[in-house]
């Protein structure tokens, strides 16, 4: 039995969609829309993560912009406003716990995405410039977490902009002005808060969008890749629409069930307003996506030979950070061949340390 | 594909209609908080800044009333015709809420004997601070006390 | 070149005798003895006003010679006799006119008062061990009172009379008890003041005065304590304890009023376990199940009662507050039930049951609005947990209606495709 979706032209109900196509072309995009599949396998499942982190980017985008219809970004009104949002506008308090919960789990995912990528090496050639763009979406999404954390200009955020700013201040020749554009001056204060809410309301998500568009255009060209050693002729495909879509809407509807029991069950909580002349609150840390690298920072002794310890860290992630931006590129070897298990061996090492340090960092 | 009874054909008909009555159900489930949320909330303001203390012609000069100021108590006082006066009412000394004394036209706390003069300045007892004094403006009939800014 | 060396010489020679204080150059390059003074008079106050020794013990400080300097034709006075000591300070601290010349509102009335209070009187029969200015003020390192090391600083008087009145050697020939100051620091006023910085609050001066220290009589107690606490003095002259009180000394206690009932320095918070209970107070004159320890019960299961309500709600509007439902304003009308509480407390006083019964029931009013309002608060987080768990089931529903449908077109195998396929585009 053949599928709705290629009915007779002579139906009625298709003069409408005729005017449409004729006008837009949309039939064309259909018809490529059609040919999209999905290689079958072992790890097949692992391709959920990106519609899952887009998913929740959506969410992020919704959430955000009816929360921008209450939110005041000035020092004087900023925590009253999130409390008016938690407590008198009507399911202010869901949407404003899915806001901070999805955010948590968006980075999540960007990093479960990312290390997907990593084991199935999906970053080879052709697919080098996906994973620029992927890696420069991370570094969004971590930009999104770090301005929005903010926002709500509570003691924790407040000192923990505090500590992060000054982190950024510490990196050599560069770091004090980035510091100082940043924050907006010399300290953490009224100027930061407004630049963070242009960072991440306009700024950001303009930057992002573009570069999604861009990723997904990447992924739509190349097609999704195959693991290495298997050719995808050998492979059995489903097609994306409307197969695997609605296995991934299976999956977005569970995201959106964990959602709503986090923000129902553990409400995002509201804190108390910031207080800069107050001492910093003891144990302040950043949120848990930067949390690996402040303990290294701080398990790093003050002075290693004769080189600043806190230099001598940033220099480290910085190396680090480039590498792996740059891994596509050593990951294959000068005569094409692949040096899979060293990437793996990079990405397992890589997940160790993270995980390790978060929760020391937590335990601390 | 199987043939199937007609009887079959029917309950697949009814969970298809219950399965896609649950869709539905889920997507409204979704949408309804939002629609509450965009619809503005009975008291628009956020932080109090400004509150409605009621009509003048409720306060007759020389008294005072207490008004919810966001979560704490404020005093008004109709010092004549003309002239309003509004403070904090609680008392710097134990947070008690102070009132207008309209026999020594100065605002006392009952608890240990602290007076402040109609400028929110301590005129004897233990308060150690004055009163955080708020802005009055009357338009019309109706009475606003506001912070000072 | 001669004119300005010699010029220079005479400034510097002019300049050395105009500051020229021989005491100070004498006494601080002797040994011991003499020679403390001259350090401890660096904190001086009337140092800082430009006072030096002989301002106070007569001589002459401008000249070297120590006959000269501490003549008596120079007025030297040398060191006086304790019993002489107050009349000393106060040649010029009861003289108006000098003081208006350094500390135009300072009062000039000190040593009148000490010759009316117990030290004074004593000290003027002869008696050198009672207190005079020294000690109390100290000497020659004499600090403002607003100075916070002065020994008469406010929070450090109840230190000062301590260090004679809680000696039982010296208080011995008075028979005097000396467990005042341990007494006084158990109470809620040493609490005030050492660990809330409440300088109003009262110490030893604050009752018994300063100059003039006496203990208040029995009559003068109730308004010695109710300089501050106005209204619990009007509620106990009108009531039936103001004249059983008066001119009753109890035993062990140093007075009558508000100190039969509350002590006198060793004064604790109250509560109910004063009107009813083993350590209760009442049960002292009144036997129990009379008339006046029944009412007393009354009165404390009333305040008992309006605590325990007022607590319910605030327990109740605290969780829904960390639940994150909005309660401030039920938060804000208790804060009124607190204050009918502190009003049914004060209301004890009058002895009376009826003054109490409005602010215990407008408090009770309260703590039941509240009440409700916590608990509309809980049912509306209660609303939040049943709507999320309708829809997860909801979310369940479709889950089951996407997997049912995509069984459907997928049972006859069209899901896949076969042969090499890379990108649509």
């Amino acid at each position: 039995m053949t599928e709705k979706t290629h009915l007779p032209a002579t139906q009625p109900k298709n003069k409408a969609l005729d005017w449409l196509d004729e006008r837009t072309g949309w039939r064309m995009v259909r018809d490529l829309a059609d040919h999209k599949v999905v290689p079958m396998h072992a790890g097949t499942a692992w391709y959920y993560f990106g519609g899952i982190t887009l998913f929740l980017f959506g969410i992020q985008v919704i959430t955000g912009v009816l929360l921008l219809l209450y939110y005041r970004p000035s020092v004087a009104e900023a925590f009253d406003s999130v409390r008016f949002i938690m407590t008198r506008v009507q399911f202010g308090w869901l949407i404003r716990s899915i806001h901070s919960w999805s955010a948590n789990l968006l980075i999540l995912a960007a990093f479960v995405h990312m290390f997907s990528v990593v084991f199935t090496h999906a970053y080879r050639r052709p697919r080098e410039l996906t994973w620029l763009t992927g890696i420069a979406l991370l570094g969004l999404m971590l930009g999104f977490g770090f301005s929005g954390y903010l926002l709500p200009w509570n003691q924790i955020s407040y000192f923990a902009t505090k500590v992060g700013t000054d982190v950024a201040a510490s990196v050599p020749i560069a770091g004090p002005s980035v510091a100082r554009f940043l924050r907006g001056g010399e300290d953490v204060g009224a100027a930061t808060l407004t630049r963070f809410f242009a960072f991440h309301v306009m700024i950001l998500p303009l930057i992002t969008f573009g570069l999604v568009g861009l990723h997904l255009l990447l992924v739509q060209f190349h097609g999704m890749s195959t693991p290495s050693g298997i050719s995808p002729s050998q492979l059995a495909h489903m097609k994306f629409f409307p197969n695997f879509f609605l296995r991934e809407l299976v999956v977005w509807y569970g995201v959106l069930a964990v959602l709503g029991t986090l923000a129902a069950i553990f409400p995002w909580e509201l804190g108390q307003k910031a207080d800069p002349f107050a001492s910093a609150p003891a144990g302040i840390r950043p949120e848990w996506y930067f949390l690996a690298q402040f303990y290294t920072l701080k398990l790093i002794p003050s002075h290693v030979w004769f080189f600043e310890g806190e230099l001598l860290g940033l220099l480290g992630f910085g190396l680090l950070a480039a590498g792996w931006v740059a891994l596509p590129f050593w990951a294959a070897g000068r005569n094409g061949e692949h040096r899979d298990r060293l990437v793996a061996g990079a990405g397992v090492f890589l997940i160790c340390y993270l995980a390790t340090f978060t929760i020391l960092g937590y335990v601390k | 594909m199987e043939n199937r009874p007609d009887s079959g054909q029917d309950r697949r008909t009814v969970i298809s209609w219950l399965l896609g009555g649950g869709v539905a159900a889920s997507l409204a489930s979704f949408f309804y908080p939002v629609i509450r949320f965009i619809n503005p909330p009975a008291v628009a303001e956020a932080s109090i800044n400004e509150v409605d203390a009621g009509k003048a012609q409720d306060l007759k000069p020389n008294s005072g009333k207490i008004v919810k100021f966001g979560n704490k108590p404020a005093l008004l006082v109709r010092v004549s015709d003309t002239e309003w006066k509004a403070f904090s009412a609680v008392c710097t000394h134990l947070n008690c809420t102070v009132q207008y004394r309209d026999s020594r036209h100065d605002i006392w706390c009952a608890c240990h004997n602290g007076t402040y003069d109609l400028n929110g300045r301590v005129q004897s007892g233990p308060p150690p601070r004055p009163l955080e004094e708020l802005d009055v403006k009357v338009r019309g009939d109706a009475v606003v006390i506001s912070r000072r800014t | 070149m001669r004119a300005p060396a010699i010029l220079f010489l005479l400034y510097c020679s002019l300049s050395i005798a105009s500051a020229r204080d021989s005491c100070m150059t004498c006494h601080s390059a002797m040994e011991e003895g003499t020679k403390g003074p001259t350090t401890l008079i660096k904190n001086d106050v009337h140092i800082s006003h430009g006072l030096s020794c002989a301002d106070c013990h007569g001589g002459d400080r401008a000249s070297d010679d120590p006959s000269v300097a501490m003549s008596k034709a120079k007025g030297f006075k040398g060191k006086p006799a304790r019993t002489a000591i107050p009349k000393f300070c106060a040649s010029c601290h009861a003289n108006p006119d000098i003081m208006r010349k350094f500390a135009p509102s300072e009062r000039v009335d000190q040593y009148e008062l000490y010759q009316t209070s117990v030290h004074g009187k004593r000290l003027a029969a002869g008696d050198a061990n009672v207190a005079t200015c020294i000690d109390c003020h100290s000497v020659h390192d004499i600090r403002a009172v607003k100075d916070a090391l002065s020994p008469v600083h406010p929070l450090h008087v109840a230190e000062t009379c301590a260090r004679c009145h809680s000696d039982k050697v010296k208080m011995a020939p008075y028979k005097i008890p000396t467990n005042q100051f341990d007494e006084y620091r158990t109470s809620v006023h040493w609490e005030a003041m050492t660990k809330r910085g409440d300088l109003s609050a009262p110490s030893c001066a604050s009752c018994h005065g300063n100059h003039g220290a006496k203990p208040p009589q029995v009559e003068s107690v109730a308004a010695v304590c109710g300089t501050c606490h106005v209204t619990f003095q009007a509620l106990y002259e009108k009531s039936v304890h103001k004249a059983i009180f008066s001119g009753r000394a109890p035993s062990g206690l140093g007075g009558g009023g508000c100190i039969v009932c509350h002590s006198n320095h060793g004064i604790h918070q109250p509560s109910t376990a004063m009107l009813v209970g083993p350590n209760a107070v009442c049960s002292e004159c009144h036997e129990a199940g009379s008339a006046p320890a029944q009412t007393a019960a009354q009165m404390a299961a009333w305040i008992d009662g309006l605590d325990r309500a007022l607590k319910q709600s605030e327990t109740v509007l605290a969780r829904a507050e960390e639940y994150g439902m909005e309660v401030s304003e039920a938060q804000v009308r208790l804060l009124d039930g607190r204050e009918d509480l502190v009003k049914a407390r004060l209301a004890l006083h009058a002895i009376d049951p009826g003054e109490m019964r409005k602010p215990i029931d407008a408090g009770m009013a309260v703590a039941k609005e509240t009440l409700a309002d916590g608990q509309a608060a809980l049912r509306e987080k209660d609303f939040r947990r049943w709507g999320l768990a309708v829809s997860v089931i909801l979310i369940g529903i479709a889950i089951l209606a996407i997997r049912f449908l995509l069984r459907r077109i997928e049972t006859n195998g069209n899901s896949e495709v076969r042969g090499p396929q890379q990108g649509p585009l």
